[in-house]
């Protein structure tokens, strides 16, 4: 039988917990995909954070260090001033990103710090049990907005990205989503590119990445996935935020 | 020995230098602000990084980070931002990532007052974070000990893989004293465990979590026989105890007033003795201990309204009584009144 798919080199062959039908797993393979294609499993350290994906350290074949919740960002600053040389990203859930880490995000991209955050937003907090969270839409129920989320009360939905991409020190800032074979594929060529610019020392990137979480959603994946599309994407609407001097050198720290 | 003159901050900062750390992360509060502007001019010069966070949780997550990959690295703060640092401790501690830690310490709780003060030892000694776990802790007195403490604190947390935090106060770290600096480091220990850049190692995590019970039980019990070994690390120092009466148990700041009290104290015919500890964990139990059979009184002189006096009496039991003595919030304690409150009991 001929192969057509394998598994990358930088994945690890364990049981993974994640629920049937959350797409986590499809972005930790595209992660890993590149940084296979860019040879870089040595030269790579990832830094997994609090939330659903925060077992991810042992899923990768490569150098990780474990944040605590929200500090992901800070944790790849201190990395990344050691070895200006290395690739090193972040993968951080909404609720860990734009809540408790909101500061420590802000200021990376304020810094122009050269790392890269993958930025998993399902809208909700997966692994407490589905509470809301500050991605989380209006009227959305959750396990803390049973009754929907009133944005009177509780705001609205955080733009989470575009507040990083209006830093200066952020080069590169791209909304996906991981629905279909043309979708991951472009997932895959944000993450590329991020990693990329991040290796040319351009400055800060993200990728963020709208995701399931048919658990907490209370849906079943496919229904999970148009849910998705209907309302999640149609509140973060997929694109390019931020593409400036892709190649150029803006902040070389040494 | 060439002497030079420094502030205690600053005879901090140099000793890091000297012991070779090359990246500070920190975020300003009096009364320590000279520790970053000292790494800030400095490290540039040696080819390291100064980084002024944007907070006191950050800054000891790019600790966390750097001291992860193996680099000799240091933050520190004053006690409302060593508030903040805790959960990042503990974390330091439970994935085992050395790093050197200073609070000095100010007026508290809350906002509190930015002169010099010792209410956050149960803090620091008793670990402020969550979880069990311990750390190094170093109380200098000197302006001299400042920066050999530091020196020796990075060698301390590489040897046990281990946070070391240097305890002081803002009256420590703003007093000037000559002082003769050590000698830069040249010999670094190897860190197999660290992420490296040895492409030829298996990869490494740095991580604090277990979700197994059990394996975060084996964890646990390993740090703690490390704890256990650690405790060989104990140091105090003694004046004038040989044929004393009474003991006066005084770290840091309160200590250098101690010495002043035991001098007044012989000259009226009071034999008063110091004991003072310079690692306050481990605490020296069995040194207090052994001199039970000759003392009447012990004394506790500290700027907290009683916290190393806890360690006292675990020292000694009921076996003597233990007397707290102190002022709080910033109010240094004078000699003539400490001398006081020891007469009235010498004097009984
Ligand atoms: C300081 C702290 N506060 C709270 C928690 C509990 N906690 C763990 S994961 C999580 C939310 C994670 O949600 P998200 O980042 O959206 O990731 P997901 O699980 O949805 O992938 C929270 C609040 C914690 N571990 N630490
Ligand atoms: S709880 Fe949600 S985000 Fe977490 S693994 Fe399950 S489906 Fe995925």
């Amino acid at each position: 039988m001929k192969k057509v798919i394998v598994k990358p080199k930088v994945l690890h062959n364990i049981p993974w917990h994640y629920c049937p039908g959350c797409t986590h797993g499809i972005v930790h393979r595209l992660i890993a995909e590149v940084i296979d294609e860019m040879d870089l499993q040595k030269d790579a350290v990832g830094v997994a954070s609090v939330g659903c994906s925060c077992f991810n350290y042992d899923y990768f074949d490569i150098d990780m260090s474990a944040a605590a919740h929200g500090r992901a960002p800070a944790v790849a600053t201190g990395i990344k001033r050691v070895q200006p040389g290395r690739l090193v990203f972040t993968y951080q859930g909404d609720g860990d990103l734009c809540a408790i880490g909101t500061a420590e995000a802000i200021h990376a991209a304020v810094r122009g710090e050269n790392i890269t955050i993958i930025f998993y937003n399902n809208g909700i907090y997966g692994m407490t049990g589905g509470q809301m969270a500050p991605t989380s839409l209006p009227d959305m129920k959750t396990t803390t907005s049973p009754y929907g989320r009133n944005v009177q009360e509780t705001g609205f939905p955080i733009k989470m990205t575009e507040m990083l991409a209006l830093q200066e020190g952020c080069v590169y800032a791209e909304r996906t989503k991981v629905s279909n074979p043309a979708s991951i594929n472009k997932t895959k060529k944000a993450i590329r590119k991020a990693f990329e610019l991040q290796l040319s020392r351009a400055g800060f990137t993200i990728v963020e990445i709208l995701g399931t979480c048919p658990t907490n959603w209370g849906l079943d994946p496919l229904q999970a996935i148009k849910w998705m599309e209907e309302k999640l994407e149609k509140q973060y609407p997929t694109g390019i935020l931020k593409n400036s001097k892709g190649d150029s050198v803006i902040c070389d720290k040494k | 020995m060439e002497q030079v003159l420094l502030k205690g901050s600053e005879a901090i900062a140099e000793g890091a230098v000297l012991a070779g750390c090359r990246f500070f992360f920190g975020y300003p509060i009096t009364p320590q602000n000279e520790i970053p502007e000292y790494f800030a001019r400095r490290l540039p010069q040696v080819n390291g990084t100064f980084l002024q966070a944007e907070s006191e949780i950050a800054a000891i997550n790019m600790v966390y980070g750097a001291g992860g990959t193996g680099a000799r690295v240091m933050t520190s703060s004053s006690s409302p931002g060593m508030s903040l640092k805790q959960e990042g401790i503990s974390y330091l501690s439970c994935a085992e990532v050395p790093c050197v830690i200073v609070s000095i310490m100010r007026g508290g709780p809350g906002l509190g007052a930015i002169q010099g003060a010792q209410p956050d030892y149960f803090q620091a000694v008793k670990g402020g974070g969550h979880g069990d776990y311990k750390n190094i802790v170093l109380a200098p007195s000197t302006v001299q000990e400042a920066a050999d403490l530091t020196y020796q604190a990075f060698d301390l947390a590489d040897k046990y893989r281990n946070p070391v935090i240097i305890l002081g106060d803002g009256i420590l770290a703003q007093m000037m004293e000559p002082i003769v600096l050590p000698n830069e480091k040249q010999d670094f220990p190897e860190k197999n465990w660290a992420l490296n850049l040895d492409k030829n190692r298996p990869r490494n995590v740095i991580s604090s979590s277990y979700p197994i019970v059990e394996e975060l039980e084996k964890v646990i019990i390993r740090l703690n026989q490390k704890a256990e070994i650690m405790k060989g690390e104990v140091r105090w120092d003694t004046l004038q105890v040989e044929d004393a009466d009474y003991i006066i148990v005084a770290y840091g700041t309160s200590a250098r007033i101690a010495k002043a009290v035991v001098r007044q104290a012989r000259e009226i015919g009071i034999k008063l003795g110091l004991l003072r500890p310079i690692t306050l964990w481990p605490f020296p139990y069995d040194a207090i201990y052994s001199l039970v059979p000759q003392v009447k009184a012990f004394f506790a002189l500290e700027m907290s309204t009683g916290q190393m006096i806890e360690d006292v009496k675990i020292a000694i039991g009921r076996e003597r009584p233990v007397y707290h003595i102190g002022r709080y919030g910033g109010v240094i304690p004078r000699v003539n009144e400490t001398l006081e409150k020891i007469t009235a009991v010498a004097k009984g």
